[in-house]
């Protein structure tokens, strides 16, 4: 195990060992510049010597325009991490007419769907990748739309507000402003009648290949079975390839891109601060959680003090939602397995009253759009706060006991779950899992423990994890994470201080200053990071969500493979993702 | 319990005047409207808010429409409840054909109406009916559960306006085609749109 | 028979919750009749942390109160925006248009919108409008039921639509409307 060691010191020893391929990037960047062509090896060495064993983000920054010193370039930016501490960033630049740069998938397996994202909506392509084909969007879409250059079809103004808007506001629907009435627009000279759709639109010939190889036992046995986008156990609009012999698993995929919303795009024209809306939208069961990790990742920039009393309310919203979180998807599992409804009714329940307090204190149910650059928008009224009590002291733990006299020890849920979708712990980390993903294999990785954010270094709470990486680990590891947050409730309610919620006046119109940030939230489902770019004005230069279920989604093959068809709904369940966050 | 408030919404346009509704219609329109099934067809963030008015709290089963088929041809209301995306719409497309008359679609939240916050996305269709034919909209981001409600009683109020003989479904002769599924080419294609398409590129290359 | 203990215990949690409700309306019936079970004096303590039985609201004959906070869609107070432009420039969808009013003959700005256009089709109910006014013109009301068989054009509301007496405003929020009033009498002690 290597020893922690700086980043300075980091920096000394790899410029020692690959001469003139590292070198530090120039402030207000962090982290290094690799270069291009001894990526792989500085990221070996990275991963075998120093102990930076997890890439947990990868993605593309366009910069058409010279900047600090750097020319035009496209940048691909990792984030790596050891077992505790921050993030080690690299950037690595590539060419800007033609980027092209090495993949880093065969080592690190967690930046497969990263780097077919990077290529989709950025176009830098990745030489060594195993199967780089687009993911959000489809094969045959017109441009990489998050390019500096690429403008949608309603574009009006590269930035927010727009003019129009006032002071002579007059209302003109987007539709009406575009000559086909809608948000559509082809290539010049491609013409609808003489096209053809692509062969491969949805992505079925990796499969036919492999059901191809027919087994020689029962030829007609292997086939490839598509679930979904409309699937009532998908979570949401997922599609899953699977290809079968007979009901065996012989290879699943994950394809996504259904409920791409552009949140990118969108992120990079908005205000700083109108974007705290957006990642409400995102894990949409977990508002609290993600505007958490915006407002994280922009106070690294902006650097202001929260007040005492924001911190302590921001960490009883966030407490809440993952009890909810994970209240629900307990329940959502159980409708997977069979358990038609009742868990999620129990669990949906409970989850009314914990709605209930975050109405009463941002607003709204789920959109909370509570945390803000500094502080929370509003104080909790007296009400809610009784109403927290009330729910933590007497109520949850109510619900909890009867959950476990439900699930815990019953038979038939213990003879389904156990030894199903098994991931072993340096596969887990390989394939940047976090969250009970990664504990339930155990790794007791948390990054309320590892890379402490707000004040939970105050509370005494135990980090759960099973060694036994199967479904009923998981399982385990997200009832255990329940009784620690009503652990954590009950402390930070005692605790609670009074005093301001928002440290100083709140503005609208703030300019956050130049440089990068890349904060990141234990959000219930995993690791939540913001990897932001501020370029000094009003608006993010580059704005990307680093979400869990996205990379956790890569170890379907894994775990699925030899299962039978029935076991493929339950291990998904077991991942815990929300499409919302998985394509953002 | 108080006594009943109807609270009916305004009469649809497309029903204004229409012929007094005979004691056979409202028998059947009554039998029809208490065992609506809708179709789980959850998008995003507002399958959650209908998630929840089937749950416990505000209970779809009181309406009769708690079972949520999964399969379109046992479906009678499509609930589209979330942002269609382009990728997406073929599949909406696609399960709205396969729904068996009488059908009715209701768009729920922003997104689905028009597209609401991610409007200006490339990847997202402004609003449902660019695709198929809307019965009622409710605004909200996500709309509350008893927003969501009201519009369900909404299309009660439809169905209990309807007259038999002239409903599209069931005249004679009148074999509804399904809408043309859009494909995925450079950007979404829409066959409906074939023509004018065709018309656009031709101007712009001149 | 062991084997299957824990399966029946398992039965055991559905079958309590089962007569739990059963035992709960009888409770509200003993207190009054059949009809106390779902009335305005049931209807708090159903819905709280202490619900045991039936948790469901009777939608349309009951209602939950909203509370105060809530953000519906926005209104605008009769007599307050002045054009400044804010809540258009920090709306995150973009969907408030307004046109500031110009004297006719000398050309100059006035304080009031000539028009004022909110696409609620498009507005994502996140209450920043409402949150950065600097006039206390604009807030979030507590309209929900607001469905349509059009869409289109019943969604774009005018300055007409969007008008409310102060009243509604005192009326829906209380406590924020009191403490704006306190701030405007200690401001003016102030001067």
């Amino acid at each position: 195990m290597a020893e922690i060691i700086s980043e300075n010191e980091l920096l000394a020893q790899l410029k020692e060992r690959f001469p003139g391929a590292v070198e530090a990037a120039p402030a207000p960047q962090q982290g290094l510049i690799v270069a291009a062509d001894r990526l792989l090896e500085v990221a070996q060495a990275l991963r075998d010597e120093m102990g930076y064993t997890y890439l947990s983000s990868v993605t593309g920054v366009d910069y058409p325009q010279a900047t600090n010193g750097l020319g035009p370039r496209f940048e691909a930016v990792y984030h790596f991490f050891r077992r505790s501490g921050g993030p080690l960033t690299v950037h690595v630049h590539t060419d800007h007419d033609n980027p092209v740069i090495p993949s880093l998938t065969p080592l690190f397996p967690s930046a497969n769907f990263q780097e077919r994202e990077a290529w989709d909506l950025m176009g830098i392509r990745f030489e060594g990748h195993p199967d780089l084909r687009r993911i959000l969007l489809w094969e045959g879409f017109d441009g990489h739309p998050l390019r500096k250059d690429w403008k949608e079809v309603y574009y009006e103004q590269d930035q927010k507000p727009f003019d129009s808007r006032y002071p002579a506001g007059k209302p003109v629907r987007a539709e009406e402003r575009v000559p086909l009435g809608n948000n559509l627009r082809y290539p010049p000279g491609w013409s609808p009648s003489d096209w053809r759709p692509l062969a491969d639109v949805w992505g079925y010939g990796p499969h036919d290949e492999v059901a191809g190889q027919k087994n020689p036992r029962h030829p007609a046995d292997r086939m490839v079975l598509n679930m979904g986008p409309h699937h009532p156990s998908t979570h949401g609009v997922l599609r899953l390839l699977v290809t079968l012999d007979g009901e065996t698993i012989q290879k699943i995929e994950p394809s996504v891109g259904f409920l791409h919303r552009c949140h990118d795009k969108i992120g990079e024209r908005n205000i700083w601060i109108a974007n705290i809306p957006y990642t409400d939208r995102l894990d949409y069961i977990c508002s609290m959680t993600n505007n958490l990790a915006y407002v994280v990742a922009v106070e690294k920039l902006l650097g202001v003090q929260v007040p005492e009393r924001a911190e302590y309310i921001r960490v009883i919203m966030s407490e809440f939602t993952r009890w909810m979180n994970h209240a629900i998807s307990i329940g959502f599992m159980g409708n997977d397995l069979g358990i038609y409804f009742t868990a999620v009714l129990y669990a949906l329940e409970e989850r009314e009253l914990i709605l209930d307090l975050f109405e009463m204190t941002s607003g709204s149910r789920m959109m909370c759009n509570y945390m803000r650059f500094g502080g929370v928008a509003h104080d909790i009224p007296e009400a809610g706060v009784t109403l927290a009590r009330q729910l933590v002291t007497e109520r949850l733990p109510r619900f909890m006991d009867k959950l476990e006299k439900y699930l815990t020890h019953n038979e038939i849920f213990r003879a389904r779950t156990e030894g199903v979708g098994v991931l072993p712990a340096d596969k887990a980390i390989a394939y940047g899992c976090t969250g009970p993903l990664l504990r339930g294999s155990g790794v007791p990785y948390d990054i309320r423990r590892a890379e402490p954010y707000s004040i939970y270094d105050r509370f005494d709470f135990d980090v759960i994890s099973y060694p036994e990486g199967d479904v009923y680990a998981r399982y385990k590891v997200r009832l255990g994470e329940m009784y620690e947050s009503l652990k954590i409730l009950r402390q930070a309610l005692d605790q609670l201080p009074e005093g301001p919620i928002m440290d100083g006046k709140k503005r609208h119109n703030i300019k956050v200053p130049a440089g990068e940030a890349y904060g990141r939230i234990e959000a219930p489902k995993g690791e939540l990071g913001f990897y932001l770019v501020s370029d000094g004005g009003p608006n993010p230069y580059r704005y990307h969500v680093r979400s869990p279920s996205f990379v956790n989604l890569q170890t379907m093959n894994e775990m699925c493979r030899g299962h039978l068809i029935a076991d493929t709904v339950i291990i998904l369940a077991s991942i815990d993702i929300t499409l919302g966050e998985v394509d953002r | 319990m108080s006594p009943r408030k109807r609270q009916l919404p305004e009469i649809p346009p497309d029903l204004v005047g229409t012929v007094h509704v005979t004691p056979i219609d409202q028998i059947y329109n009554w039998a029809r409207k208490r065992s609506l099934w809708p179709i789980f067809f959850g998008l995003a963030c507002c399958a959650i808010e209908m998630i929840a008015t089937a749950a416990g709290r505000f209970d779809l089963s009181r309406f009769g429409m708690e079972i949520m088929r999964a399969s379109p041809r046992q479906a009678d209301l499509m609930m589209v409840t979330g942002t269609v995306t382009k990728k997406m719409a073929p599949q909406v497309v696609r399960i709205y054909n396969q729904m068996a008359e009488p059908k009715y679609v209701l768009a729920m939240g922003a997104c689905a109406i028009s597209g609401g916050p991610f409007k200006e996305g490339y990847n997202v269709v402004s609003g449902v009916d660019k695709l198929i034919p809307v019965d009622v909209y409710i605004p909200g981001c996500p709309p509350r559960p008893e927003a969501l409600l009201h519009g369900i009683l909404s299309i009660h109020a439809r169905m209990e306006r309807e007259h038999i003989p002239d409903l599209r479904w069931y005249r004679k002769g009148e074999v509804s085609e399904g809408i043309p599924v859009p494909e995925l080419g450079p950007d979404l294609v829409d066959w409906r749109l074939a023509d004018k398409i065709e018309a656009l590129q031709q101007q712009t290359a001149e | 028979m062991h084997a299957s203990l824990h399966v029946l215990k398992s039965f055991g949690v559905t079958v309590g919750r089962f007569i739990e409700s059963y035992v709960d309306d009888l409770k509200w019936i003993l207190k009054g009749g059949f009809h106390m079970r779902y009335s305005p004096a049931a209807l708090p303590v159903r819905q709280s942390v202490k619900a045991r039985g039936v948790f469901v609201v009777q939608y349309p004959q009951e209602r939950l109160p909203l509370p105060e906070r809530f953000r519906g869609f926005p209104f605008l107070i009769e007599g307050r925006c002045t054009a400044c432009g804010t809540c258009a420039r920090v709306c995150p969808p973009q969907c408030i248009w307004i046109k500031r009013a110009e004297d006719p003959e000398t050309g100059k700005s006035l304080r009031r919108p000539e028009s004022f256009f909110i696409d609620v089709s498009i507005c994502m109910n996140c209450g920043f409008c409402a949150e950065f006014c600097p006039f206390d013109a604009i807030k979030m009301g507590h309209e929900i039921e607001i469905a349509s068989f059009k869409g289109g054009d019943d969604f774009l509301w005018d300055l007409q639509r969007l008008t409310r007496p102060l009243s509604y405003h005192a009326q829906i929020h209380p406590t924020a409307y009191a403490e704006e009033e306190r701030e405007k009498a200690s401001k003016k002690k102030e001067e």
